[in-house]
């Protein structure tokens, strides 16, 4: 079984929605991303300690006409790519990013 | 025993744009004449200034050929450097000091830098524009180098004031921004007009064919406008204040593509 992804935004970055949109700023190197509508729904719900298949399955699935595995294949997608920008932290466990106990993947 | 007029001899410059004054103290009155000369029109008479600088000038021949700027915040202290400046602020005691050799284009770019650092927190920037002013309000053209900066400047009608033809100076002021005066040039070489109006538009430069203007919003503006912002500092306090300042800007102010052939109508076009 595939182990569960916890995702966290940077704290090095400036994120802010606009229209249906969100355009996040890196603050270690000024790159600019722009996230689609449901790119932006799936950035708002992450909170560390939600998996993401989960938040795929309660705000995605649930309000665009897709697969669960289609809508989660692709958000893994967008959140692995984030991270290697530094915008996410990734982990299979609840991140905790001030305490830093979770072993974190970028 | 040195002279009388030695004793008195003048010491200090300040230099004010955006109204911000900034005392430049130095020893090497031929440097002073310099800034005097380079700055006409933004030196200040008044002995008040709100921040002071020390130049220290170092012997000709010192600088070195590195171009990248540099600019950390470590403990508590702005810290400016590139080859031929090295330079460091405190905004808690609104000093600072310069070392540099006797060339106004280095203290040219402290003073962009600075000023970067001070509009941030004001929800201003520096942008990579032209901007003028016309019946009251201002424009600004903004775009890479050879985008028509300066052409725009050359292309102005006489009734047009220029503000700058290379650095724009933009400010807030209880939610409306305002375009002001810099003596920042570019292939112009001239000092922009010390006035300031409020931003009716910004024009995203691009040279073309026929003159068009397409309105441009949302993330496609704040992106464009994000690329000709000046600024140096990485740290993310600073990062984002530049971000929300742009998306606030794009938000109040309309965002225009123009493009234009290099002639006298393309002036005609801007309401």
């Amino acid at each position: 079984m595939k182990p569960s992804l916890f995702v966290a935004h940077s704290t090095a970055i400036a994120a802010r929605g606009l229209d249906q949109e969100t355009m996040v700023m890196s603050a270690t190197n000024s790159t600019l991303f722009t996230l689609n509508e449901v790119a932006s729904v799936i950035w708002q719900s992450l909170d560390s300690t939600t998996p993401l298949g989960e938040i795929v399955a309660r705000k995605i699935c649930t309000k665009y006409d897709v697969a669960l595995d289609v809508a989660l294949e692709h958000a893994e997608a967008l959140v692995r790519g984030l991270a290697q920008h530094g915008i996410l932290l990734l982990s299979e466990e609840p991140i905790s990013v001030s305490i830093g106990s979770s072993k974190v993947t970028q | 025993m040195p002279s009388v007029t030695t004793a008195i001899q003048r010491s200090e410059v300040v230099v004010e744009i955006g109204g911000v004054p900034i005392r430049l103290r130095c020893d090497n009155t031929v440097f002073l004449d310099q800034i005097e000369e380079r700055y006409a029109g933004y030196v200040s008479s008044s002995s008040d200034a709100g921040f002071d600088f020390e130049i220290h000038l170092a012997p000709p021949g010192t600088a070195s050929g590195d171009l990248e700027v540099d600019v950390t915040w470590e403990s508590g202290r702005w810290l400016m450097k590139r080859g031929d400046f090295r330079a460091e602020w405190n905004p808690s005691s609104l000093c600072g000091h310069i070392e540099q050799t006797i060339n106004p284009f280095s203290l040219d770019s402290v003073l962009r830098i600075l000023h970067t650092l001070l509009l941030a927190r004001e929800g201003g920037f520096l942008l990579h524009a032209s901007s003028a002013i016309r019946n009251g309000s201002a424009f600004l053209f903004s775009g890479v180098s050879g985008a028509g900066k300066t052409t725009m400047a050359r292309l102005a009608p006489p009734d047009v004031v220029m503000l700058t033809d290379e650095v724009s100076y933009v400010t807030r002021n209880d939610s409306r921004y305002f375009a002001v005066g810099t003596p920042f040039f570019g292939e112009l070489a001239r000092v922009g007009a010390n006035q300031r109006a409020p931003v009716k538009a910004l024009y995203l430069l691009a040279k073309g064919s026929e003159n068009k203007i397409v309105p441009i919003a949302g993330a496609e503006a704040v992106r464009a406008l994000l690329r000709n912002v000046l600024f140096f500092a990485r740290e993310p306090e600073f990062v984002r204040m530049v971000f929300d300042t742009a998306i606030d800007f794009v938000a109040r102010v309309p965002v225009r593509r123009l493009t234009f052939t290099p002639d006298y109508r393309v002036w005609e076009m801007l309401v």
